[in-house]
């Protein structure tokens, strides 16, 4: 089996937020980058795979030579190979035409994609790639088995889950369930040696159209201080009369 | 024309659909057209017209008792063409989440998630939308000739606007490959309420010092017709399932009102229940950050509080019944 976990790179989850340009830019001073914490679920799943199964896992970016540390993290962690696609990912749709053509290309089986990346929170991305190389989907995926080229998968719904049937090739969002938050790996000196040497390919951009485009950023409404209650009796009769919410 | 996926459970439309239609009927005032939904196997669809809704397409289908992201994709997508719609909405639950990038590329359509207001402007077409989960804001324009947007739950609120409505039966062509995916089971707990559709969410956090005293956030829960969740170390100590994560990595929330029990406040957390109306926190410790993003406070021993709160909110409960 032949899989593709695509990764973003993404700011770390304590990032403070800010905005640079006239708030037309995301801050990158300061910030330290990661890869998306739903990306790192599917990664460690496809380990499982490669482990168990004798899987070939590659990871794939869309951006510039900023992001190959994450790549390279991604390689520490156990990934075989490493595909940067030379451009900045502008939006949701021209980035999964990337994907999509990488994806298609190397004839992999299974794509696995986060539910959403914590930055621009679209969870776009891996189901036009699906749509897009005519695979199968299969969104807030929380556990996926793979025999032969039939596959069960677990998807999160509001308020359950659901258990689907399908077949490969096949794309997943996947998130926390995939694996537990106890099976993500850190990389070891052994991985992170390993990874200097692993190819990670520099891949020029097809032509791909954005049908979106951020204009500007703005931060929220800086909040009112809280106010403090010394009682139940306090807080119930603001809660109704002032909140309105109970 | 504005197209709007009218999302039903077990045939009876739900409420973020209602609120879908508000907004929908908010962007045709703006644009000076009208409001068209599609529901799928819904039992009842009287009350679209009320929010704003002229006409509803009714499909009905025994292929589509389930959910299928390909197959509704392509619904939505047959409705929105033989209307001619400029503009879809959808709503952020995980079914609309699903199905929105496949009817994106089936239209060709720009998409933009979690929006939280009316356009800025319709021409450039441009939407205000919560980015770096709640931590910001984007304004961006959508330049397809076709756009869809998701609409933040809560975020517009339910808004009447008495529309006569015609209904006529809709049926769209699916073929073999809308049918590769079968689902086998749902698990789903049908007597509590969850968090996407709460109202209101009662979260306990490691102050709680273990899964055995989680009974009377339980019973807080059942009081205020609340659902539960809890912080990311509980989740992962295995207190409390996963899908009861909030936060950045787990689910977002957005109740009216939400009460954090024993929640010290990490930033990841504070982001995942930034987009709730009305925030309370219940903390021994007065330096908890969650302090600095509630609107009410109360600093105490949860194992006080709570069950007094539980006990005031019952008398409470039934004077106000």
């Amino acid at each position: 089996m032949k899989i593709l976990v695509c990764i973003s790179h993404v700011p770390d989850t304590t990032s403070k937020i800010n905005f640079t340009d006239g708030d037309t830019k995301f801050d990158t001073n300061g910030v330290q980058f990661v890869i998306n914490p739903n990306d790192e679920f599917g990664l460690t799943r496809a380990m499982w795979f490669k482990e168990k199964q004798g899987a070939t896992v590659h990871v794939v970016n869309v951006g510039g030579p900023e992001t190959e540390p994450t790549l390279r993290k991604a390689l520490a962690i156990g990934a075989d190979e490493a595909i940067r696609i030379n451009t900045a990912a502008t939006d949701g749709f021209s980035v999964a035409k990337q994907l999509a053509n990488v994806a298609k290309e190397g004839g992999y089986d299974l794509v696995i994609g986060g539910r959403e990346s914590i930055d621009y929170n679209g969870g776009m991305v891996p189901g036009m790639v699906a749509k897009l190389i005519g695979a199968n989907f299969v969104n807030t995926c929380i556990n996926l088995e793979v025999e032969g080229d039939k596959a069960t998968a677990i998807r999160e719904i509001d308020g359950g889950k659901e258990t689907l049937k399908t077949s490969l090739p096949l794309v997943i969002g996947g998130q926390k369930g995939l694996v537990e938050e106890s099976d993500l790996r850190i990389p070891n000196m052994r991985g992170i040696m390993q990874a200097r040497t692993k190819p990670l390919n520099v891949k020029e951009p097809v032509d791909a159209n954005s049908e979106t485009s951020t204009v500007s950023f703005e931060k929220p409404a800086p909040k009112g201080d809280v106010k403090l209650v010394d009682s139940v009796d306090e807080l119930i009769n603001l809660l109704h009369n002032e909140a309105k919410a109970i | 024309m504005i197209l709007v996926y009218t999302e039903s459970e077990e045939g009876k439309i739900k409420k973020i659909a209602l609120e879908a239609v508000s907004y929908a009927k908010g962007i045709a005032d703006q644009m000076g057209t009208s409001v068209t939904a599609v529901a799928i196997n819904a039992n009842d669809t009287s009350e679209l017209g009320k929010y704003g809704a002229s006409k509803v397409l009714e499909v009905s289908d025994d292929k589509l008792n389930k959910f299928n992201g390909e197959a509704y994709a392509d619904v939505i997508g047959q409705a929105a063409k033989s209307e001619g719609a400029k503009v879809i909405v959808l709503t952020s639950s995980a079914n609309s989440k699903f199905l929105a990038p496949t009817l994106a590329v089936n239209l060709e359509a720009g998409f933009v998630p979690n929006v939280v207001e009316l356009p800025s402007s319709t021409s450039p077409f441009k939407v205000k939308h919560s980015v770096f989960t709640n931590k910001a804001f984007a304004n961006t324009e959508i330049t397809t000739d076709i756009k869809i947007v998701g609409i933040g739950k809560n975020s517009y609120g339910l808004k009447e606007n008495e529309t006569s409505a015609t209904t006529e039966a809709f049926t769209a062509n699916l073929d073999a490959h809308d049918f590769d995916m079968e689902v086998v089971s749902v698990d789903k707990a049908t007597d509590t309420v969850t968090i996407a559709d709460a109202e209101i969410v009662v979260s306990g956090g490691r102050g709680l010092k273990g899964p055995e005293n989680w009974g009377m956030i339980e019973e807080l829960a059942d009081i205020l017709g609340a659902a539960t969740a809890c912080s990311k170390p509980v989740s992962d100590m295995g207190w409390r399932p996963h899908s009861e994560h909030v936060g950045q990595t787990g689910k977002p929330v957005a109740s009216n009102l939400y009460i954090a029990i024993g929640i010290s406040g990490a930033i990841q957390h504070l982001a995942g229940i930034n987009a709730s109306k009305v925030k309370v926190v219940i903390n021994n410790d007065p330096e908890a950050p969650f302090f600095k993003a509630a609107d009410y406070g109360m600093v105490g021993d949860a194992f006080e509080i709570v069950p007094e709160l539980n006990k005031k909110l019952k008398e409470f409960k039934a004077q106000n019944a």
